[in-house]
């Protein structure tokens, strides 16, 4: 039967299913057009237009049967706009968002805070009378988030582990060489420290730094080579063994023959310890160690302050080069300045930071943190200088695994 | 009447796919390499040797080649048995054992790594039996085997499958005929005809073994000398920005994997042959 069918029938859908009743259609018998209507999306049917309807449809005779649809023509137009529209919405729409977007390359451990404190910028943001920003953040090692700077991740702000990676962002001609005098506190709106993650009632009886080195004691602290985190461990053992008439070379040497594992991040030292239940003793940031009590249980672990440890000064920096403009530039300040701002610092609080301006912050989160002595990046000689003699090719940690 | 230069090929369309094959393998394959090898020239030879030339890094380039090396050894014997099982026999369960035969290839490698470190760490399932024999795997060179034997396990399995499945029976059938024992048609007849696939899927393992990261790097406990891998010598270089020590340590990778794919290949010729036909 469809064989003899006098018009096309594109498509495998029978017939007899797409048969619609031309009722109320203003039936022309003068118009034998040969006309192509459409019928389920893919089919398509030609015949002689027999009937226009009043919602543009237009119904044809093949001979054996009448089929309604709309011709296709009109489809075709209508397919037309919804591409264009589609085209200029795409390139439309990064455009108009651009000037008030926002991506923040950040570390490892931020995750949580920063999740809380873009959604309270955010808030504060609008409040101001701006419109709602899009504020992206990108988390992973230090070292290497630097790197995806330096080679065109297009980060407005950079908020890193240590003031040695963004120098080198620096370097590369994205932000002036005097980044870090910009903002208050050596442009770190919150500090932390290193503290001992011990198991729970401190089975081994460790309480300071010396007893990280007895025989049986095992500790976990990331890769210094690979982790800005592992860094600060190092330095706050040399300053203890400094500190205690120690060779702080022969101690740091005795430390990390007692490690088993070095993990490539802080995070990944966190997991061997906490649920792969290697070592005694896990040297972390004092906002991962509370973090891991929080998420894995109280009752397992337990914190343990040294009496030495260094002041890690995590930096935050406008990266100039990547500023596009100056409703961008306004809203990386204000991004930077709300770090500092009370509400700012007691979100840092909030999330196991030392920071510096009390004034909002929960008394308790203050509250928590030990006085220790602490010691400071500047006390070592800087970045520039330690990293080269302690962490550079050969340096003082390679030669605790290759002796010269 | 001389020659015309080019001898235009009967078939169709050999500039066209020529022209397509070229760019695509310069894009894919030829331009990244090339790119290390420039980084490597503008370094000099002396500076990668004096970078590849210490013992931090001969360790970790040792322990790379050797362990791939073994974990591609065990993969050939396992990856063959495996294949023969999954084409000669039928049992319940066969389509899902080779259909998860493809796993190592479709799983991310840190999900990969994660798990196994889980599985064999001390308090893992795995790792508190071995660990009551007094056996470490995760964080020691077992843990790096395993990972790697773990994402090269379907190379040989698959290069190998089809043929077992071309191997007609009254082959085998006819060895038994002539008087051959079991084993003297497997290590004549069989195992032959085996020879340069399961070659090919070797080589495949080895070299993905060899480049292998981000499943490692998990159950590996990263110690320098002991159970520190080459592509992590690699990464550490990158993270103290030192560009041409990282692409160093990479050439060095390149010209060892390059030297024993060679070995493998003219095993393969040399095997192809012996017998002839294959």
């Amino acid at each position: 039967m469809i064989a003899h069918l006098p018009a096309t029938v594109l498509g495998l859908a029978p017939i007899s299913a797409i048969i619609l009743s031309p009722t109320g259609a203003t039936t022309r018998q003068e118009s034998s057009m040969f006309t192509t209507i459409t019928l389920a999306g893919q089919i398509t049917a030609q015949g002689t237009r027999v009937a226009d309807h009043a919602d543009g449809r237009v119904t044809i005779s093949t001979g054996l049967t009448r089929l309604t649809g709309w011709p296709i023509s009109r489809v075709l137009r209508g397919a037309f706009t919804a591409a264009l529209l589609a085209t200029l919405g795409l390139t439309a729409a990064p455009q108009a968002a651009q000037a008030e977007s926002l991506l923040n390359v950040s570390y490892d451990p931020t995750r949580e805070l920063y999740r809380e404190l873009n959604e309270a910028f955010t808030a504060h943001w609008v409040a101001q009378g701006n419109e709602a920003p899009t504020i992206e953040v990108s988390h992973g090692g230090s070292g290497s988030q630097a790197r995806a700077v330096i080679d065109g991740l297009e980060a407005q702000v950079v908020t890193l582990a240590l003031a040695s990676d963004i120098d080198k962002i620096a370097e590369a001609g994205k932000l002036p060489a005097d980044w870090q005098s910009k903002l208050p506190n050596n442009s770190s709106p919150y500090t932390s420290t290193i503290v001992f993650l011990v198991r729970e009632g401190n089975p081994k009886g460790i309480k300071d730094w010396g007893d990280l080195i007895n025989e049986g004691v095992q500790v976990i602290t990331p890769n210094p080579k690979t982790s800005g985190g592992a860094r600060w461990n190092y330095l706050a053992a040399w300053a203890w063994a400094e500190k205690n008439g120690k060779d702080p070379k022969d101690f740091v040497a005795a430390l990390y023959k007692n490690v088993p594992v070095l993990d490539n991040g802080a995070r990944g030292s966190t997991t061997t310890f906490a649920q792969r239940g290697i070592g005694d003793v896990l040297l972390a940031w004092e906002n991962e160690a509370y973090l891991a009590l929080k998420e894995i249980g109280e009752d397992q672990f337990d914190i343990v302050v040294p009496s030495v440890s260094v002041l890690a000064e995590p930096p935050v920096a406008l990266v100039e080069g990547n500023i596009k403009s100056d409703a961008q530039r306004a809203l990386a300040e204000g991004y930077l300045n709300y770090l500092y701002s009370p509400e700012g610092q007691a979100l840092a609080f909030k999330h196991f930071y030392r920071a510096w301006d009390t004034s909002k912050a929960n008394p308790d989160d203050v509250a928590r943190f030990p006085k220790l002595d602490l010691v400071d990046i500047a006390s070592f000689g800087g970045w520039a200088k330690v990293q080269p003699e302690h962490f550079g090719d050969g340096g003082i940690f390679d030669q605790i695994y290759v002796p010269k | 009447m001389g020659r015309p230069l080019i001898h235009r090929s009967p078939m169709p369309g050999l500039g066209l796919s020529m022209g397509i094959t070229l760019t695509m393998l310069s894009l894919v394959v030829l331009l990244p390499i090339g790119a290390l090898l420039l980084k490597g020239a503008n370094f000099g030879l002396a500076g990668i040797w004096e970078t590849v030339n210490r013992e931090r890094v001969w360790a970790a380039l040792f322990l790379s080649f050797r362990l791939s090396l073994f974990a591609a050894l065990f993969n050939l014997v396992f990856g063959v048995l495996l294949a023969w099982v999954l084409v000669r026999y039928r049992f319940p369960g066969r389509r899902i054992l080779d259909a998860a035969v493809d796993l190592p290839f479709a799983l991310p490698t840190a999900v990969a790594g994660i798990s196994l470190t889980a599985l064999y760490a001390p308090n893992g399932a795995f790792g508190q039996l071995a660990a009551e024999i007094g056996w470490k795997i995760a964080y020691t060179q077992w843990g790096i085997f395993i990972a790697l034997v773990f994402v090269g396990l379907p190379f040989v399995t698959r290069t190998v499958q089809p043929v077992i499945e071309e191997i007609e029976r009254e082959v085998e059938e006819a060895s038994a005929t002539l008087g051959a024992s079991r084993l003297h048609t497997i290590r004549h007849v069989i195992l032959p005809m085996l020879t340069p696939a399961a070659l090919t899927g070797f080589a495949l393992a080895l070299a993905r073994a060899v480049g292998e990261y981000g499943s490692v790097i998990f159950i590996a406990g990263n110690i320098p000398l002991l159970t520190e891998i080459a592509p992590l010598l690699i990464i550490i270089q990158l993270e103290e920005f030192n560009y041409d020590a990282a692409a160093a340590i990479g050439i060095a990778m390149l010209l060892i994997s390059f030297a024993m794919l060679l070995v493998i290949n003219l095993i393969q010729v040399w095997s192809r042959r012996r017998i002839g036909y294959v």
